[in-house]
């Protein structure tokens, strides 16, 4: 046996609410949910060919961008922009956050909630977002910059 | 500018936990999932259920704790395990009916693929064994067709991945004595007490 694999449940368990954390900022609250299920299908199925030495928590967003870059690009851009707030009796700096967020462009996006809700490396957000290390760089910079400007 | 940012994006999300739930149920139903499984209370402990999508694959006293039994199951039969309650709701009632002493045969689907197959002809010949009867080793290794195995009958048995529902405890010495189980002689006792007041 050269590796083993946990019981998916445990992944489940650990990690479905980042992920959702990352659809909610990358899709909003109404399509998280559809999104958070191809998410975990997909990754149900890929499951045995994943490496056993790798990240599985990197792999689980990774997928979970694409579900929700997938989501972007069915033709939903108005819906894209409107992301609402977490909750309704969310307090006013939050709902303001929210809404800077929803106006990144989806790369941007991607990368600030990579960063800051998946806690993922330069390395593996350029991974995830399938472009190179300095371009997902310079995507969560820009994406910071335009949130400091608006907020 | 980013303490906020970090606090709004990472605000807790007590929806995954429902939606996390909602995916296992769907994965097991519509058997994209290779085993489900679920734990219930019993008068003889707590059980852990397991079903592959040909039926129940494994019943255990979970003694020991359920991550450790988890790894190996994802280790010896497939790590695409999830959690579902609703899945195993079939079995768990007929176990309920069986405790109460109101149920004497089990009918819902059993796995036997992962079985070896003189275990398997040793286990079919237990679960022919009726309700508030017992055999024995020598007993069901003939009916196996090896009069002779009765010690590789009485690993089988020892072996059985179906407690309670293939009724090893129904299998007892030749001489009369008690045999061995798997799950504690206190277990096997009980069983063969309740079989024998609810029977007919």
């Amino acid at each position: 046996m050269t590796h083993s694999l946990p019981p998916f449940q445990d992944l489940l368990e650990r990690h479905s609410e980042d992920v959702w954390r990352t659809l909610r900022a990358m899709v909003g609250v109404q399509a998280a949910e559809d999104c958070f299920q191809e998410t975990f299908l997909a990754a149900l199925r890929a499951y045995p060919r994943l490496r056993a030495d790798s990240s599985p928590r990197a792999w689980l967003l990774t997928i979970a961008h694409n579900k929700a870059i997938d989501h972007i690009r069915r033709g939903a851009r108005e819906r894209a922009q409107e992301i609402e707030p977490a909750g309704a009796e969310a307090p006013a700096p939050d709902a303001e956050i929210w809404s800077a967020v929803a106006g990144l462009a989806p790369r941007q996006r991607a990368a600030v909630a990579l960063r800051y809700i998946g806690d993922l490396s330069h390395r593996e957000i350029a991974a995830a977002i399938g472009c190179s290390e300095e371009a997902s760089r310079r995507s969560l910079h820009d994406g910071l910059e335009t949130l400091r400007r608006l907020l | 500018m980013n303490d906020p940012l970090a606090r709004t994006l990472r605000a807790p999300a007590p929806e995954a936990r429902a939606a996390a739930r909602r995916f296992a149920d769907r994965a097991a139903a519509e058997h994209e999932a290779d085993l489900a499984y679920t734990t219930i209370p019993s008068p003889l402990g707590e059980l852990l259920l397991v079903a592959s999508p040909r039926g129940l694959a494994q019943m255990h006293y979970l003694d020991e704790p359920l991550e450790l039994v988890l790894e190996t199951l994802a280790r010896r039969r497939s790590p695409r395990i999830v959690e579902s309650a609703g899945a195993l709701d079939p079995w768990r009632r007929e176990l309920d009916e069986y405790f109460r002493g109101a149920r004497r045969r089990f009918e819902a689907h059993l796995d036997w693929e992962a079985m070896a197959p003189f275990q398997t002809a040793v286990l079919r010949a237990t679960v022919a064994i009726p309700y508030g009867a017992t055999s024995t080793y020598t007993g069901v290794a003939t009916a196996a067709g090896n009069a002779r195995a009765q010690r590789a009958a009485g690993n089988a048995l020892g072996a059985n991945p179906l407690a309670i529902i293939i009724p090893c405890h129904r299998v007892l010495r030749s001489g009369g004595g008690f045999g061995g189980y798997t799950g504690g002689l206190h277990r096997k006792h009980y069983l063969l007490e309740l079989e024998a007041l609810s029977r007919p």
